[in-house]
């Protein structure tokens, strides 16, 4: 137990580091590598658990697709952030309300909270045991397909929506644009491709 | 003390060890990998390729090395130093940690996880970003075109492979790699692989694998006639070894990981007597070498994509194809009652 007690302080010592770093880089790309340093450690603090497909899945969606594309988008950018950061001080106190209200509602939340009764012996075994013989994926697809799939459904549709929206948003037809048919390409035949003039000497086409 | 000794340092050192016999003979072998696909690419040029160190020229990665090591690191004055500097170690580390679950055979495997095969996706997925830190942090316009290049490709390729993985593991019902190989055992030898099952799949995961790796045709993040070496333009020395050798690392990952999805690991693919002679050892690395060939024949045949091609065929050709391909594993698999236990 000595060596997982000291690996989930030290990955949760370098998540936290990590996202305290994000908003405190001075450089952009510096707070995503942060940010992704940060999801990464967490996976790991997933795997001491022992939900281990929750870790791989992590490190797929969010390290893998969603920061690649945070980065992508802010080493696009050029934004002079010194300016930026200057003017922190103005938004401090507004930032600073709507926080506290949050951290309130936060507390009020958990203060009145109330576990279900056959929830305590969930959160007391919340991986299935290593001997049982029920691997971590195994012991979600029991739980995701049967009591959940209707919630498992309307993530499904949310995200369809969402994909939806933003091709809606982003699509532009543009006139007059040439464009690669490569099924017309693949169907040229020679004749209709080629055409074969016969040229009189000295004259030209 | 000795307690802890017992518990917890013999096992690490074990590990240590084990990590070490596998890392040593790997990157040799990275090594001769790097010979053989420079002499195959020779070879179909009617090229003599390199033959001047060592007998046939068998020492030329070893020389390379020995010069890549001697040469001076330069960093370019913009460069974001650090990230420049990390960028080659991330690299080759995501690339060499993937073969901690690699099973050469029955068993002989570091870690032996029921998610293998995730973690094998996830690393593949992350090795984007030595190439994108690499290309940002030159502060030059060539590596920045490159890396931004290959974060779009490497990240639309990875949607079809995902779609291919998730057919196999149907297939095997389970994520672990070991029982993905041992899935394919069956009376009927190589029929019984699932390169046969998932014909089309396989062709899909190869080019994608091609993709992935940036191998011509696919190597437009270094394309050399448009972006002079893409993302590795402002390497040197060690820096650019790493990044060479982290992507030929990644080439063989791809290969052996082809050989379990798809043709049956260590599995002899007929078990009669010439056959089964052959340790399994030798039979995964018979498969993986072979499709390692295969993977340095189209580079020496094939003409590069144009970028717009390439995203075309990720997109519209084989995610749906692979999406499809989805569907019908599953429509069969439950029709047909042949669902893993």
């Amino acid at each position: 137990m000595i060596v997982a007690t000291i690996a989930f302080y030290l990955f949760a010592a370098v998540t936290i580091a990590a996202a305290f770093m994000v908003i405190s880089a001075r450089n952009p790309v510096h707070s995503v590598l942060f940010l992704i340093l940060a999801f990464f450690s967490s996976a790991w603090l997933f795997v001491l658990m022992g939900a281990e497909f929750v870790a791989m899945i992590l490190v797929i969606v969010y390290v893998g697709a969603v920061a690649v594309l945070f980065l992508f988008v802010v080493m696009m950018l050029d934004i002079d952030f010194k300016n930026l950061r200057s003017e922190m001080l103005n938004y401090l106190p507004l930032g600073g309300v709507i926080g506290i209200i949050l951290l309130l509602e936060l507390g009020l939340v958990a203060s009145t909270w109330v576990f279900a009764p056959d929830a305590a012996s969930l959160a007391a075994a919340p991986a299935p045991a290593a001997d049982s013989g029920v691997t971590n994926a195994e012991a979600l697809g029991r739980v995701i397909y049967t009591q959940y799939v209707y919630y498992f459904q309307a993530a499904g549709m949310i995200l369809l929506i969402a994909m939806v929206g933003a091709i809606v948003l982003t699509l532009r037809k543009r006139e007059g644009v040439k464009r690669q048919v490569i099924a017309d390409q693949v169907a040229r035949t020679p004749q209709t491709g080629v055409e074969v003039k016969k040229v009189e000497p000295g004259q030209g086409i | 003390m000795a307690e802890i000794f017992w518990e917890y340092g013999l096992p690490g050192l074990i590990m240590a060890g084990q990590s070490l016999l596998l890392m040593v003979p790997l990157l040799v072998l990275i090594a001769f990998i790097l010979y053989a696909d420079r002499k195959v690419w020779a070879a179909v040029q009617l090229r003599r390729g390199p033959n001047v160190v060592g007998p046939f020229g068998l020492l030329q990665s070893f020389a390379d090395l020995a010069k890549f090591i001697f040469k001076e690191v330069v960093v370019p004055a913009g460069a974001n130093k650090g990230v420049f500097l990390l960028a080659p170690f991330v690299s080759v580390v995501l690339a060499l940690s993937s073969w901690a679950v690699i099973p050469m055979s029955d068993g002989v495997v570091i870690a032996d996880i029921n998610v293998g095969i995730l973690y094998l996706f996830a690393l593949s997925s992350l090795s984007v970003y030595g190439i994108i830190m690499a290309g940002w942090a030159s502060n030059s316009k060539y590596p920045f075109l490159g890396a931004l290049r290959s974060a779009a490709q490497m990240v639309s390729y990875e949607v079809s492979i995902g779609f291919v993985i998730v057919c196999v593991l149907m297939t095997a019902g389970t994520l672990n790699l070991s029982e993905i190989v041992r899935a394919q055992d069956g009376n009927w030898g190589l029929f019984n692989w699932y390169w046969l099952w998932h014909l089309p799949m396989f062709v899909i995961f190869f080019i994608s694998a091609l993709a992935e790796t940036n191998r011509p045709p696919f190597d437009l993040p270094e394309a050399e006639s448009e972006l002079v070496a893409g993302y590795a333009v402002e390497y040197s020395s060690t820096p650019y070894m790493m990044m060479f050798m982290a992507e030929y690392v990644a080439i063989l990952t791809m290969c052996a990981l082809m050989t379990i999805l798809f043709l049956g690991g260590w599995l002899p693919p007929v078990d009669v007597a010439p056959f089964n002679w052959i340790p399994p050892f030798f039979w995964f690395w018979i498969k993986t070498l072979f499709i390692f060939f295969l993977i340095a024949m189209v580079k020496a045949f094939v003409p590069r994509y144009r970028y717009d091609q390439l995203m075309r065929l990720g997109w519209k050709v084989f995610l749906p194809i692979s999406l499809f391909w989805v569907v019908l594993t599953a429509g069969v698999l439950v029709g047909f009652d042949l669902l893993p236990a």
